[in-house]
């Protein structure tokens, strides 16, 4: 070895591993809901605070892994002092709130999002709808037969997933789930404007010219099937899905070293989807192409060695 | 972050539109020349790629002025130069009406079909232009040029109101007021041939206001002088006078007389303007960078006070905003102003530049030590951007989707820093309240209704235009001030406060106009504005115009008014049709629950006020039985 070469001083850590500190203790506080006394630790959200009674809120547009937007607006809850309703699933909760979660006002505009959304949008691969409609008492045909949709074309350009508009309800996760909240490519963003605004690659170019990467985080995240694997929308459209007869089995994703967590769908012998489960430590419910799409090895019969 | 780009190249010109704008690019990094010596010399990263995001509006601005549309290699080359996803500058681009995305003739005619310009025959004019032309938004004059219908452009007084502009190397922007069909063509002409004036409008005092000789005008005293473009002629009206006391006085005790003052936003809401300065004040010791914007989107139909006092007397909206400046320790303001206000733009402009040569705006304001200066922001064709979360939203280079409160933007505003949000006719009462001190500001007026006030005086009237009171007449009072009833004279119902306002009836005419006053009888001032419709308007078209204003307004963000408004306006349609689900009771009942529902859960004013107007109106007459 020439002197002129650096010495390679790799610093070797001795003694025992320093351990993190305690988190910060969080105080808590107290709040009214529906007239019960609740307490949750500060950065608490309404919903947090909901579900710690027990109380079942519906939710749409929100996701434990994403930031809530809060623009579906169907948990919103009536909140003392404040001129407005109030959404759930991102209003911090303070102490000394006192909040209804049922009130006449509540059930009123939760019933008229639902009905907006289901008049609208095709909501039959949405599985919270049937239940939320029924609980609510939503009627959506009361609109009449001629109100205007978001009904379009399938869109199907690539081989991993289609992208059915028609089913969209704008809840905005798909784009998080593309841009800064989980994958950061950004190959999807919401345009237009008003009734027409949608999600669309820059000038609703094919997704094979765009910037996806196919991770399928998006279908991951989306709440109504609008997005979906392409192996489930061809067997929807022959009618053969069928999830009475699909099993779920988790395994650990075979590709890299990360150690994903796989749910593997299967019906009848064969995969018919992956996903991931939201609350796992690795993953929280995001792949890559890889794990998600890559598993038709699986299928392929190994041929004995000659 | 790794951009991903289609094939799709910018052209020479749409490279240059943005160069212009942004400087020319320094390596191929960010669209320049390739360079092998430099290009692996320089890193964009950190803070600084992501720092650009706030230049987005002025470039796609640039774009649409040199070129007429915004083509995908356009926003491939922005996206470059700003380091943005194009996906993402996409769905900026078309969030704003005053951009296209596909390619279109350079000259178009912006007609208003608002409710002010359908008292006057707006209506006529678009009829007349689709047997001439063809119908709205196809090209005519072999192609060089087109009209569209437009949304209210801020010009009632002199309805009917249209706006033309041209693409090309010098764009050119023009209003026409009161309009004719023949007058739109004509510069239609103008413009296929390059013949428009530089000059976009004119200030016409005795169109606008007709109050002018008045000795006892107090806000519009300066409209019509040189003093619109004179900064010395502004300074020997006791122009800047306030600033310099506002700086000996110091924060606190601006803050004090503006609050002493009791007055209270302009724009609409109504909020203290002094507690809003105390907010920022006393968190200037965090070191944040502190922001004001003086919101100048004018675009609730109806309304054109702003636009007169910008117009007219530019300088005292910078006064006031560099007093705003001193109370809160802002050292940055921005004017939001509407893109269809092309004269204001020219006025702000040339008074920044003024006002920045005389050492009255930048790094030593006055020799005291003082350090503000303001950019001016247009807009792109979006009443939503008026909304003050949706205004931040904008200025960054977002979609203009208004943001869930809390927090305040006096806690988290632009770039999430305190701010304070000012409409142009709150800031200027400011220098008034300085000179005169807050406690005699306060006796002027009427209870809690403190000071003077703009109106909006148009639609079926005998002398349209801004009126100032002191707060305290009737709306009788405004009415005989403004020539009485015209059309027919016999008046059928007066809109307060725009299309987010409210209906009342004649029985109602000597309400007091006040806060408290309109709100007895469940109307609103909103932003001033005080339509007059004859008894030989059919109010139903009024309201399905105003019902299509806000469903062609919605941002389009949150459920229910993104489908509650268009859901109004299909029950609605079916009503005024005769054509009902069921019975027109019913139709009724579920307009009230979506109006509920809108007003509950929407997230921003827009959602929560789209049914006001329509419900003031099934409260006080029975349209549809």
């Amino acid at each position: 070895m020439s002197d002129l070469a650096p010495k390679a001083l790799i610093p070797v850590p001795r003694g025992p591993v320093p351990e993190a500190p305690p988190p910060r203790k969080r105080a808590m506080m107290e709040l009214k809901i529906d007239g019960q006394t609740v307490s949750v630790p500060e950065g608490s959200t309404i919903l947090d605070a909901a579900k710690k009674l027990g109380i079942d809120t519906p939710t749409l547009c929100f996701l434990d892994t994403l930031t809530p937007v809060n623009v579906c607006r169907v948990c919103v809850v009536e909140l003392e002092g404040s001129r407005t309703l109030v959404p759930a699933c991102s209003r911090k909760a303070e102490p000394g709130m006192s909040i209804k979660t049922d009130s006449e006002r509540v059930r009123l505009s939760r019933r008229l999002v639902l009905e907006f959304l289901a008049s609208s949008v095709d909501v039959s691969t949405a599985p919270q709808f049937p239940g939320y409609l029924k609980r609510y008492a939503a009627d959506p045909e009361r609109f009449g037969a001629k109100t205007e949709t978001v009904k379009q074309p399938v869109k199907v350009d690539n081989d991993l997933y289609v992208r059915d508009y028609s089913k969209c309800i704008l809840c905005y996760k798909c784009v998080e789930a593309c841009g800064v909240d989980a994958q950061n490519t950004f190959a999807i963003a919401v345009a237009g404007r008003g009734f027409a605004a949608h999600i669309s690659t820059e000038f609703d170019t094919p997704l094979t010219d765009s910037a996806c990467v196919y991770c399928g985080n998006c279908i991951g995240v989306c709440p109504t099937g609008a997005l979906m694997f392409k192996s489930e929308y061809e067997m929807r459209q022959a009618g053969t899905w069928d999830e009475s007869r699909q099993t779920q089995a988790d395994t650990i994703c075979p590709y890299c070293g990360v150690g994903c967590d796989l749910t593997v769908h299967q019906q009848d012998g064969k995969i018919v989807k992956i996903t991931s489960p939201l609350d796992h430590s690795v993953t929280h419910g995001n792949l890559c192409i890889k794990g998600r799409f890559g598993y038709r090895f699986v299928e392929v019969e190994a041929k004995p060695k000659k | 972050m790794d951009i991903h780009f289609t094939a799709d190249q910018p052209s020479v010109e749409e490279k240059a539109a943005v160069d212009q704008e942004l400087g020319s690019p320094e390596t191929s990094w960010d669209g320049g020349r390739r360079d092998v010596q430099s290009d692996g010399r320089v890193s964009f990263g950190g803070h600084d790629a992501g720092s650009h995001r706030h230049k987005l509006l002025p470039t796609l601005h640039a774009v649409q002025a040199r070129i007429g549309w915004i083509s995908p290699g356009a926003i491939n080359y922005i996206s470059l130069r700003l380091g943005l996803p194009p996906a993402e500058v996409y769905g900026v681009a078309s969030f704003y009406h005053l951009f296209s995305l596909a390619e279109r003739p350079p000259v178009v005619a912006h007609v208003c079909e608002d409710i002010a310009c359908m008292t006057r025959g707006s209506e006529e004019i678009c009829s007349k232009l689709e047997s001439t032309l063809g119908p709205a938004g196809k090209a005519c004059m072999v192609g060089k040029a087109a009209w569209l219908r437009s949304p209210c452009l801020g010009l009632c007084e002199r309805a009917p109101a249209a706006m033309v502009s041209t693409s090309g190397k010098s764009p050119r922007e023009r209003v026409l007021a009161p309009a004719t069909a023949e007058g739109v063509e004509q510069l239609l002409r103008d413009g296929v041939d390059g013949r428009l004036p530089v000059e976009p409008d004119e200030l016409s005092v005795k169109a606008s206001v007709p109050q002018a000789a008045s000795p006892n005008l107090v806000l519009l005293r300066r409209v019509g002088k040189a003093s619109g473009t004179s900064l010395d002629e502004y300074r020997k009206t006791s122009g800047y006078e306030a600033l310099r006391k506002a700086i000996e006085m110091g924060a606190e005790a601006v803050v004090r007389e503006v609050i002493d003052s009791k007055l209270l936003g302009r724009g609409g809401a109504a909020f203290p303007t002094g507690k809003k300065w105390e907010a920022l004040m006393n968190q200037r010791k965090q070191g944040r960078p502190h922001y004001v914007i003086c919101n100048a989107d004018e675009s609730e139909p109806g309304t054109f006070k702003d636009r007169v006092v910008m117009e007219g007397d530019p300088f005292a909206v910078l006064e006031g905003m560099t007093i705003a400046a001193v109370a809160t320790g802002a050292q940055k303001g921005y004017i939001y102003l509407r893109g269809e206000y092309p004269f204001a733009a020219e006025r702000l402009t040339h008074a920044i530049h003024a006002a920045r040569k005389a050492g009255l705006l930048g790094e030593d304001i006055l020799g005291r030590g003082l350090r503000f200066d303001i950019e001016l922001r247009r807009g792109a064709g979006a009443y939503i951007c008026g909304e003050e979360t949706a205004l931040f939203n904008s200025i960054e280079g977002y979609r203009g989707e208004p943001r869930n409160k809390p927090p305040f933007p006096t806690v988290a505003g632009l770039f999430r820093q305190p701010t304070s949000v000012n409409n142009v006719e709150t800031l200027v009462n400011v220098p008034e309240i300085i000179r005169m001190g807050g406690a005699a500001y306060a006796k002027i007026g009427a209870g809690n209704s403190a000071g003077y006030r703009l109106w909006c005086v148009c639609g079926h009237v005998a002398r349209p235009g801004v009126y100032e009171t002191p707060f305290g007449g009737t709306l009788r009072e405004l009415i005989q001030m403004a020539g009485g009833v015209a059309g027919n004279g016999r008046l059928q119902a007066v809109l307060l406060g725009g299309a987010a306002g409210a209906f009342v009836a004649p029985k109602e005419l000597d309400v007091p106009l006040t806060f408290e006053g309109t709100r007895a009888i469940g109307a609103t001032l909103g932003s001033g504005v005080v339509m007059l419709f004859d008894d030989s308007v059919d109010l139903r078209k009024i309201l399905l115009r105003i019902a299509q204003f806000f469903r062609d307004e919605t941002c389009g963000q949150c459920v229910p008014c993104r489908v509650g408004v268009v859901r109004q306006q299909e029950t609605l349609e079916r009503l005024v049709a005769r054509k009902p689900l069921g019975t027109a009771g019913t139709e009724v009942r579920m307009l009230r629950e979506m109006g509920q529902a809108m007003r509950d859960a929407s997230i921003c004013g827009l959602g929560q006020t789209a049914s006001s107007a329509l419900e003031s109106a099934l409260n006080r007459w029975s349209l549809f039985s």
